[in-house]
């Protein structure tokens, strides 16, 4: 489940950077880092991917989870940090769910 | 054809909006917390509360998925209550927030998402005249509806990146159920204070969510119209 989640977010930041163009997130991997630091994209953009993760993660596992935090805007504990955090976070609401 | 949401459409002012609008060619998505006792062409309607986080999504995300996007959102759904402040129990309060605040912070949220996909959307919010009349024994009442016109006025600012309007109207007094239990004097008493002293009609709305809806409209959001002449 953890693999699918992490490619289905890849998939969203690698569609959101055709419009920013970031070098950074050319090639994503789970270290990748997405909210927060030096290289991560702005609070719209983070909008944007969230609520496009959120809506393939639900059709994919039809789900009902919202992906909403209220951590989401701190550099250090936000859940949207990397994509492995985000997978996880993305994990744990599933889990609340079942 | 556009799709709109409307909520708390099974009397009142929610109903007659979702008849003018089906009657207008738009398709039309309501809900109340139990069933419509009226069918229209091109209407559905879910049975939710809309202070139910989980509800909303899941049905915000189906409409969404079944009619390809959410064009329009009137955040009508609506509850008040007359008292004292000092014989309001604070259950009151919950309830009246829960309804008027909350479901109006889930709606915003869960179709703003979806006409953030879309990047286009018209989201027009329920205020009230008691707000700014500051309307003795509606103090819970009043309270939860500028809690969301000042909701209104911020949302608008974050969600106008996503080429989406944010507004709302503020109705006086119409004749429904919402005041049923308040006495004519009281009502006569509020009607003075209008600039334009008449009860307020249910055209007197449409009259307004037409004109915040209307594609021309991009240029507008953030604004609180209060019917009657009230400021």
């Amino acid at each position: 489940m953890k693999e699918k989640i992490i490619e289905i977010i890849s998939d969203a930041i690698i569609e959101l950077n055709e419009e920013l163009d970031y070098e950074e997130l050319e090639n994503v991997t789970p270290d990748t880092a997405i909210f927060g630091g030096e290289s991560g994209i702005d609070s719209l953009s983070l909008v944007s991917l969230v609520v496009e993760v959120e809506g393939l993660v639900n059709d994919e596992f039809d789900a009902n989870v919202t992906l909403a935090d209220e951590k989401a805007m701190s550099s250090r504990n936000s859940p949207y940090r990397n994509v492995t955090a985000f997978a996880e976070f993305i994990m744990t609401k599933l889990g609340e769910e079942a | 054809m556009e799709t709109m949401v409307i909520t708390g459409t099974r009397k009142g002012i929610g109903r007659y909006l979702a008849e003018y609008y089906v009657a207008k060619g738009y398709n039309v998505i309501g809900c109340s917390r139990s069933a419509a006792d009226y069918e229209l062409e091109n209407y559905e309607h879910y049975e939710l509360d809309v202070a139910d986080e989980k509800a909303v999504g899941k049905m915000v995300r189906k409409v969404a998925r079944d009619h390809g996007g959410i064009d329009i959102l009137l955040n009508n759904a609506g509850i008040a209550s007359m008292n004292h402040f000092l014989l309001t129990p604070l259950s009151t309060v919950e309830r009246i927030f829960a309804t008027n605040v909350f479901g109006t912070f889930n709606f915003c949220r869960e179709v703003g998402k979806a006409m953030a996909k879309q990047r286009y959307g018209r989201i027009v919010n329920f205020a009230t005249v008691a707000a700014p009349l500051k309307l003795e024994g509606e103090a819970a009442y009043a309270a939860s509806k500028a809690a969301v016109a000042n909701l209104t006025q911020l949302i608008a600012k974050e969600l106008a990146e996503f080429n989406i309007t944010v507004n709302a109207v503020g109705p006086t007094p119409v004749a429904t159920d919402l005041i049923r239990g308040v006495s004519d004097d009281k009502i006569d008493d509020l009607i003075n204070t209008q600039a334009i002293k008449r009860i307020g009609e249910y055209r007197d709305i449409s009259n307004v969510t037409d004109f915040l809806i209307q594609k021309e409209s991009d240029f507008i959001t953030g604004q609180v119209i209060y019917l009657g002449g009230v400021s």
